[in-house]
C-alpha cells in the first residue's frame, strides 16, 4: 500500500513538471531551443536532487548516477584537452607521424609516457610491481618539491606576522592586543599538540587556551562553511524561479 | 629481481627528492627549466592516473550490472552519463578530438547543464545536513563547546543582513573572530601540518617510509 502511494506521489510529480515545462514553453517563458531543453533537464535535476530531503527515492539515484557518470565523462576529456593534448600528444605523437609538422618530436616524452603506461599496469598481476616506479618518481618528486617550498610559504612566511612588533609606531592599541592574541594563540595551539609532554601544570594551562582558540576556530570554520552551502543553496533557488520560473527578474 | 621491484623505486624516491628539494636553491635557468620538465612529466603521468579512476568507477558498476544485485539498474546511467560525455566530448563539435577544444558544442552543453546545476545542488543539500547535524550535536553541555557554539552562531549572523539588523557590532565581531582567534588557531595547526609534511618527506627520500610500494614482494 506504502509502495503504491510512493509510487502516485513520484508519477504524480513528474507529470506536474511535464505540464509546467509544457506551459512554460508554450507562453514563450522558455525558449524552444536547445538552451530551454537544458535549463528543464537543469530544474529536473536539482529537484530530483532535492527530493532527498523527502527520502530516498528512484528520482533522486537516477540524478545521482548520472552526474556521476557525466563527471566520469567531463573529466577524461578536461584531462585529455588541458594535460595529454598539448604536453604529450602535440609534442611527441603528431610530430612523429605527421608531414606537416614543423617542430621536431620531443622524444623524451617517452619517459613519462612508459611512466603512466607502467601505472595502467596496476591491473597486471605479473607486472603489477612496475606501477611502484611510477609511484616512486611521483611521490619523490612531491616530496622533494614540498620540502623547501613548505619551510618557506607555511613555516617562515606564517613565523613572520607572528612575531610582529606590538609597538613600532603608528598602531592603535586594539591592533598591539590583536597581535599580542595572535601570538598567544599560535603557541598555545602549538603546545597543546606536543603530546610528549604530559599536559600538566603551565604546560596543562597553556594547552587549554589553546583548546580555546581551537574551538573558537573551529566554529568559526563551521559558520562559514554553512553561510557557503546556503549561498549555494540560494543560488540554486535563483535559478528556479529566474531561469526556469521567469518569476525573479 | 627484488632489486627491479623494490631497490630501484627506493632510488627513483631518492634521486627525485633530493635533485627537487636542491633544484629550490640554485637560481640558474637549467634548474628552472628541470622544475619545468618533471612538473610537465608530472602532469602528464597524472592524466594517466585518471584512467585507473575511471576503470575503477565503471568496473565497480559493471560488475553491480552483471551480478544484477539491488538497484543495479541506477549503475547504467553511470555508463549513460559517462558514453555520452565521451562521445559528444571527442566529437569535439565535429572537429574531433585531436584539434583544439571548441566552444559552445553539446559537451559544453551537458556541462552547463547537468554537472553545474547537479553539483551545485548536490553541494547546497549539505546546508540541510550540517543544519540538522549541528541541532543534535551542538549542545552546550562544556565551557569549550560553548565557545564554538558561540563563535558559530556570530560568524552566521555576521554573513547576513540580519545581523547587521540585530546589532552593528555583530559582522566586526564576526570579522574579528576569523582575523584573530581563527587565524591564530589555524596558524598553529599550519605550523604542525608543515612540521609533518616536511618529516614524511624526508622519510619517503630516505627510504623509511615505504608505504606507497603497497604490499607483497
Amino acid at each position: 500500500m506504502r509502495k503504491d502511494s510512493n509510487f502516485f506521489i513520484l508519477v504524480g510529480t513528474i507529470g506536474l513538471f511535464v505540464c509546467i515545462n509544457i506551459f512554460l514553453m508554450a507562453s514563450g517563458k522558455l525558449p524552444f531551443s536547445f538552451d530551454g531543453f537544458g535549463v528543464i533537464l537543469g530544474v529536473g535535476l536539482t529537484l530530483a536532487i532535492y527530493s532527498f530531503l523527502y527520502k530516498d527515492n528512484p528520482a533522486f539515484k537516477i540524478a545521482e548516477n548520472l552526474y556521476v557518470g557525466v563527471s566520469l565523462g567531463y573529466t577524461i576529456i578536461i584531462t585529455w584537452f588541458n594535460f595529454l593534448k598539448p604536453d604529450l600528444y602535440d609534442p611527441l605523437i603528431v610530430p612523429m607521424f605527421s608531414k606537416a609538422a614543423t617542430k621536431a618530436p620531443q622524444y623524451a616524452l617517452i619517459i613519462p609516457s612508459m611512466l603512466g603506461i607502467f601505472m595502467l599496469l596496476r591491473f597486471s598481476r605479473k607486472l603489477s610491481w612496475l606501477s611502484r616506479w611510477t609511484f616512486a618518481f611521483v611521490v619523490g618528486l612531491g616530496a622533494g618539491v614540498s620540502i623547501p617550498r613548505v619551510i618557506s610559504a607555511f613555516i617562515l612566511e606564517q613565523t613572520k606576522p607572528s612575531l610582529h612588533p606590538v609597538f613600532s609606531g603608528g598602531e592603535t592599541i586594539f591592533s598591539s592586543i590583536n597581535t599580542v592574541l595572535i601570538l598567544l594563540g599560535v603557541i598555545s595551539v602549538l603546545i597543546y599538540f606536543i603530546f610528549s609532554v604530559e599536559h600538566k601544570g603551565t604546560i596543562g594551562t597553556v594547552s587549554k587556551i589553546g583548546i580555546w582558540f581551537l574551538m573558537i576556530s573551529f566554529g568559526a570554520s563551521f559558520g562559514y562553511t554553512v553561510m557557503g552551502r546556503l549561498s549555494l543553496l540560494i543560488g540554486r533557488i535563483q535559478f528556479l524561479l529566474r531561469d526556469w520560473l521567469g518569476i525573479l527578474q | 629481481m627484488n632489486f627491479l621491484k623494490r631497490t630501484i623505486p627506493l632510488i627513483i624516491a631518492f634521486v627525485m627528492g633530493i635533485l627537487m628539494a636542491m633544484q629550490y636553491y640554485v637560481p640558474h635557468k637549467l634548474s628552472q627549466d628541470l622544475l619545468e620538465v618533471v612538473s610537465k612529466w608530472d602532469r602528464i603521468i597524472a592524466g594517466f592516473a585518471v584512467f585507473i579512476g575511471a576503470y575503477s568507477l565503471l568496473h565497480l558498476h559493471w560488475t553491480r550490472i552483471k551480478r544484477k544485485v539491488e538497484g543495479w539498474g541506477y549503475s547504467v546511467f553511470v555508463y549513460f552519463g559517462a558514453i555520452i560525455t565521451l562521445f559528444f566530448g571527442f566529437l569535439n563539435g565535429g572537429k574531433f578530438f585531436w584539434n583544439d577544444k571548441q566552444e559552445g558544442t553539446m559537451f559544453d552543453w551537458l556541462y552547463y547543464y547537468i554537472q553545474v546545476p547537479a553539483g551545485a545542488t548536490i553541494f547546497s543539500i549539505l546546508a540541510f545536513f550540517i543544519a540538522s547535524a549541528a541541532y543534535r550535536t551542538f549542545r552546550a553541555r562544556t565551557n569549550e563547546s560553548t565557545v564554538l557554539l558561540i563563535a558559530a552562531v556570530i560568524v552566521m549572523l555576521g554573513r547576513v543582513p540580519i545581523g547587521n539588523y540585530i546589532s552593528q557590532y555583530i559582522p566586526a565581531v564576526a570579522d574579528w573572530i576569523m582575523a584573530v582567534p581563527n587565524l591564530a588557531a589555524k596558524r598553529g595547526i599550519l605550523l604542525g601540518v608543515s612540521l609533518g609534511a616536511i618529516a614524511t618527506s624526508l622519510k619517503i627520500i630516505f627510504g623509511i617510509e615505504r608505504s606507497y610500494l603497497g604490499g607483497g614482494d
